[in-house]
């Protein structure tokens, strides 16, 4: 029951917002519900409730082990979606608040989905609930980014339909009953017929893939996030991503179950490594800080896929991994926000000195670099640090290599433009404008709160955590 | 029922044709709208035994892919004023060449598919395969946004005809799910055409170059 609460509370926030009359106080809709999802979230994290084994929507290892994160994303975002919008003024925002508050209802129905045809339903949803909010702005170039992600993003979610229902039939041409929960198709295992499992997996492969941004299927990827407010770039970083990452290690149990495991490790790794260096080099060119954001997930996305290419251990540290991803490219979203908003724009050609404009920003954002370029004592160098043992561990040193180079050239890249934007004298147009900027508590605590966790789970992971990773690996790596 | 079924499915692969071969905006709507409507009925042929969802789920499908969003794509074209000369990347001759090839491909290949012997006499699987290449061709090889909505419809309706391969086996719920996905995704596509032609005054993707690196 509490699982459907988590689907529900967000919805009818979603409802509520479609009928609230003022604009002024209708935002205050999403801290309020991403509150109550957010307590509701903690407390099955630590109370794990059990999961009936035919059910389809449950909240199962898998999504104790990252919808968490997701939560408390939203959570800051929608306390930071207070100020933005009260900013926004001009501009109605009742489209608004209510798909953010859908998008959150469906990204829960998609973590706790366990049966395809469910599952596939809440990613589509999730990816058109948020078509509304990438043209918020309602510019000329944010359409043209929303038709780009329709486009790309709905061929590639056809495309998943289509991979799912090769499984389906994988199952029934091996004798199955048609029953498509993923614990009944793995429990088919070797009778599935092998042929069609393949094809469902290259087929969803693509097209969760292009829901994550994994290249070459993320063309979308900065155009949509560099035109989408920041709370939106967030969310979808860190959010849908994670969605179709979930997917993605659902099927993929399926698939080791029919034992084509070697097939999957392969492709994983040769879309993660190449993902990683597709965007490393593209951060070396950049000149536009958010599309720079848009670089950095794919890069993220890479090391997910590779973490979940090397068996259980590395699928623990990708799991880690998405926690320390979310959370820190949500500081970063949020603090370039803020720094697009005094500068007036986004490229390094018109954007220099920040860090005298918008000192505190600017601290968070160069922070944030360091954070996600994995300095540690911040997450993503524990989690990387361990997907790099982790392949050497299991005679993968050419991988770890190529692992380690890219991510040497997209800390090039991202200290390149970071520091370029930052240091330097500012503009004299960015300057008055900054003037009426003003860096109050409302856009700096969340930013900061997001920081500190991505600090939190470097130095002190809560305990529950490591857990719940461990569960979500027995459950994803049967020990036959 | 085979042959029913067959037939309409291979009409279905001649308006794939026809939808390639157009060189008018308004007739790949329409070849895109009979298909979907076509397509529609199948699940009423498959069904041993007439049950109220199936009838729903038809008539539901028909009515939208038929009408409702071909209206809206006809709108879009009214307001737009556009040039109803479609403009092709990839010429009418070599898209019919690659459609007919594809299809000729599609039925001889499918044979080599390992299918259920039920599904090895019906032209399921080929249509589905031959519509998708089709959807495809016209998403690449056009330029306006509107032959481009047309090319995801017909990729849509290939991958339906793949999904009635498992119209027995799972629940209807699911079926339901996703058509309804489907419908809302191809009407949000629709208001996005509308909103481009407001913002560009056009509906040329070609214009949509701001964006790139």
């Amino acid at each position: 029951m509490k699982e459907l609460l988590l689907i529900i509370v967000p919805l009818a926030g979603a409802a509520l917002a479609g009928i609230w009359p003022g604009d002024r106080t209708r935002p205050w809709l999403l801290p309020a519900t991403g509150l109550v999802h957010a307590v509701l979230v903690c407390w099955m994290l630590v109370n794990p409730p059990a999961v009936a084994p035919g059910a389809w929507l449950a909240f199962d290892p898998l999504a104790r082990a990252v919808l968490p994160a997701v939560s408390l994303l939203f959570l800051v975002c929608a306390a930071y979606g207070v100020s933005y919008l009260r900013v926004r003024a001009e501009r109605p925002n009742r489209v608004f608040v209510a798909s953010l508050l859908a998008v959150l209802g469906l990204l829960s129905a998609g973590h706790q989905a366990r049966h395809l045809g469910v599952l596939w339903i809440a990613t589509e949803a999730v990816t058109l609930a948020a078509v509304p909010l990438l043209h918020f702005n309602g510019t000329a170039r944010a359409f043209e980014a929303t038709w780009k992600y329709l486009l790309v993003g709905g061929t590639g979610i056809a495309l998943s339909l289509l991979g799912s229902f090769c499984l389906g039939y994988a199952s029934l041409h091996g004798g199955g009953g048609g029953d498509l929960t993923f614990a009944a198709l793995a429990a088919q295992g070797p009778g599935l017929s092998r042929p069609w499992v393949l094809a469902a997996w290259v087929l969803l492969l693509t097209g969760y893939g292009t829901k994550m941004g994994l290249a070459p299927m993320h063309t979308w990827k900065p155009d949509a996030y560099g035109e989408a407010p920041s709370i939106v770039g967030a969310m979808l970083a860190g959010g849908v991503t994670t969605v179709a990452f979930t997917a993605v290690l659902r099927v993929r149990q399926v698939v080791d179950a029919a034992g084509e495991s070697a097939v999957a490790t392969r492709t994983l790794l040769a879309l993660g490594l190449g993902s990683m260096l597709l965007a490393a080099l593209f951060l070396l060119r950049t000149r536009d800080f958010k599309r720079l954001l848009a670089y950095s997930s794919i890069e993220h996305m890479g090391i997910l896929s590779v973490g979940a290419a090397l068996g259980g251990a590395g699928t623990w540290a990708a799991l880690f991994h998405v926690w320390n991803n979310s959370l820190t490219k949500g500081a970063l979203f949020l603090s370039a926000g803020n720094i697009q908003r005094a500068a007036g724009a986004r490229t390094e050609d018109e954007v220099a000195g920040m860090a005298m404009i918008t000192p505190v920003s600017a601290g968070i954002f160069v922070a944030g670099l360091l954070a996600v370029t994995a300095l540690p004592p911040f997450g993503p160098f524990f989690s990387e640090l361990r997907i790099v043992r982790v392949a050497f561990a299991s005679g993968h040193g050419a991988v770890a290599a190529g692992f380690l180079g890219c991510l040497l050239l997209a800390f090039f890249g991202l200290t390149r433009l970071v520091f370029a934007i930052v240091d330097g004298r500012p503009r004299a147009a960015a300057k008055a404008a900054g003037g009426r900027f003003g860096e109050t508590a409302s856009v700096i605590v969340p930013p900061l709160v997001l920081l500190g966790f991505s600090l939190w789970l470097g130095v002190a992971t809560p305990s529950v955590l490591p857990e719940a990773w461990d569960a979500a690996v027995r459950a994803l790596f049967p020990v036959p | 029922m085979s042959g029913a079924l067959n037939l309409l499915i291979g009409l279905a692969l001649g308006l794939n044709l026809v939808a390639l071969a157009s060189s008018r905006l308004p007739s790949v709507i329409t070849a895109a709208a009979v298909q979907g409507m076509v397509l529609g009925v199948l699940p009423l042929l498959l069904e041993h035994e007439f049950h109220w969802l199936v009838g729903l789920v038809a008539v539901g499908t028909v009515a939208v892919k038929g009408f409702v969003i071909p209206g809206l794509l006809r709108r879009a074209l009214r307001a737009a004023r556009i040039d109803r000369e479609v403009e092709p990347f990839i010429g009418f001759i070599p898209s019919l060449l690659l459609g007919a090839g594809g299809t000729i491909a599609a039925v001889a290949g499918s044979r080599a598919l390992p299918l259920l012997p039920e599904h090895a006499g019906t032209l399921l699987v080929p249509g589905a395969l031959a519509s998708i290449l089709t959807g495809l061709v016209l998403l690449i090889g056009r330029m306006q946004a509107i032959a481009q909505v047309c090319g995801y419809l017909i990729l849509e309706n290939g991958i339906y005809l793949f999904g009635l391969l498992l119209i027995h086996s799972t629940p209807l719920l699911v079926e339901s799910g996703i058509l309804l996905d489907l419908v809302v995704g191809v009407f949000v596509i629709g208001i996005i055409v509308d909103r481009i032609q407001r913002a560009f005054d056009s509906l040329d993707t070609r214009k949509l170059t701001v964006l790139r690196e």
